[in-house]
């Protein structure tokens, strides 16, 4: 973890940016850096399922905070422009957003922050919720990143029966391409995922000798990081955000404050 | 949990969302993640007009006891009229 004094100076940017997503198409996306010449890790956040929200942009600035270039880019934005429930609303009613554009978007982004002359070229993508499950996807899809972090990510497991034209493979289908390291934190008492198919995706990533870290929190259900909702659980979301920058550090390198 | 439980069907009828009345056309019915109410899960309703873009939409949140309560008094309601069965198409 990065040491922080008193003393120190800190600031950082924050703002909405346009980029290439897929298949080179524009879209939008909140970029967040620390001050400062770098050189910085990156991280891409995925967002969850109810949207590019306030909160994806406060755990965008949040990376930042701790010496990371961060972007979250909007994988909902070839749906439209509305509030972000609106918008989340309208994804669902309309089947999901389409794994290959999420992994064309997260793609791009992390190239993006690679050709950054603040980057130290490595990226790691995070996400939770849906945002989870894409991060697994993007990380067995691409070889771009170099630390995966999969929140309570649901569908992982998914039957065939339950598979879409928008999401057709099953992400742990794909587990055998994982090309990074893997944290995954969880909740004992989420419905989706369940213990179960938490532990179903583990026996696959031992299966295939993958670099991996679970941690399953007893008390916590599913989104214990969203301190706005019922979700939230303090002492779980405090361990798991540090677990979260010690699992980043060790793999992207030492974040900075931009002095 | 994200279920990705939803079933659609068309309805016609009215709305009054964030900008007014509007005509709506489609109907959402969700359990997954609420926005607004205070559960891990809810029943989500969004009554929307596709064609009026993501913000024609009136949506409601509710806990599946009080979806259930819904689903019956609308039953009842409807139950008191003499309006022959509806033959709308179920998108779902």
């Amino acid at each position: 973890m990065h040491p922080y004094t008193t003393d120190m100076y800190e600031g950082m940017l924050a703002e909405t940016i346009m980029l290439p997503g897929h298949d080179g198409e524009i879209i939008n996306a909140y970029y967040a850096r620390p001050l400062g010449p770098g050189p910085f890790p990156g991280v891409v956040l995925i967002h969850h399922m109810p949207g590019w929200d306030e909160l994806y942009r406060e755990f965008t600035r949040k990376f930042a905070h701790h010496g990371y270039l961060a972007i979250s880019p909007n994988i909902y934005f070839r749906f439209g422009h509305a509030s972000p429930d609106d918008m989340s609303a309208k994804v669902r009613g309309s089947g999901g957003v389409p794994d290959v554009s999420v992994v064309g978007d997260i793609d791009a982004s992390a190239r993006f922050l690679k050709s950054l002359p603040l980057s130290n070229r490595k990226v790691g993508v995070f996400g939770t919720c849906s945002g989870g499950r894409q991060a697994f996807l993007v990380a067995c899809r691409t070889k771009s990143f170099d630390a995966a972090v999969n929140c309570w990510g649901g569908n992982v497991v998914q039957p065939k029966e339950k598979l879409t034209p928008a999401q057709p493979v099953a992400p742990i289908d794909y587990t055998k391409d994982l090309s990074c390291p893997l944290l995954g934190l969880f909740g004992e008492e989420d419905k989706n995922p369940t213990p179960e198919s938490v532990r179903q995706l583990e026996e696959e990533l031992k299966k295939y000798g993958k670099n991996y870290e679970f941690h399953m929190y007893p008390g916590a259900g599913h989104g214990f990081f969203y301190y706005p909702s019922v979700a939230y659980r303090p002492e779980a979301a405090v361990d798991g955000w540090n677990k979260m920058f010690t699992f980043f550090e060790k793999y992207l390198g030492t974040p900075g404050r931009g002095s | 949990m994200c279920t990705g439980i939803v079933e659609t069907a068309e309805v016609s009828g009215s709305g009054k969302g964030q900008h007014g009345w509007f005509k709506l056309e489609q109907v959402n019915v969700s359990y997954d993640h609420p926005s607004n109410a205070p559960m891990d899960e809810a029943l989500n309703i969004d009554f929307v007009n596709p064609k009026d873009g993501p913000g024609a939409r009136v949506a409601v949140e509710l806990s599946p006891e009080s979806a259930r309560k819904l689903v019956k008094i609308i039953l009842t309601a409807l139950s008191q009229t003499t309006m022959a069965p509806s033959n709308e198409p179920n998108r779902a």
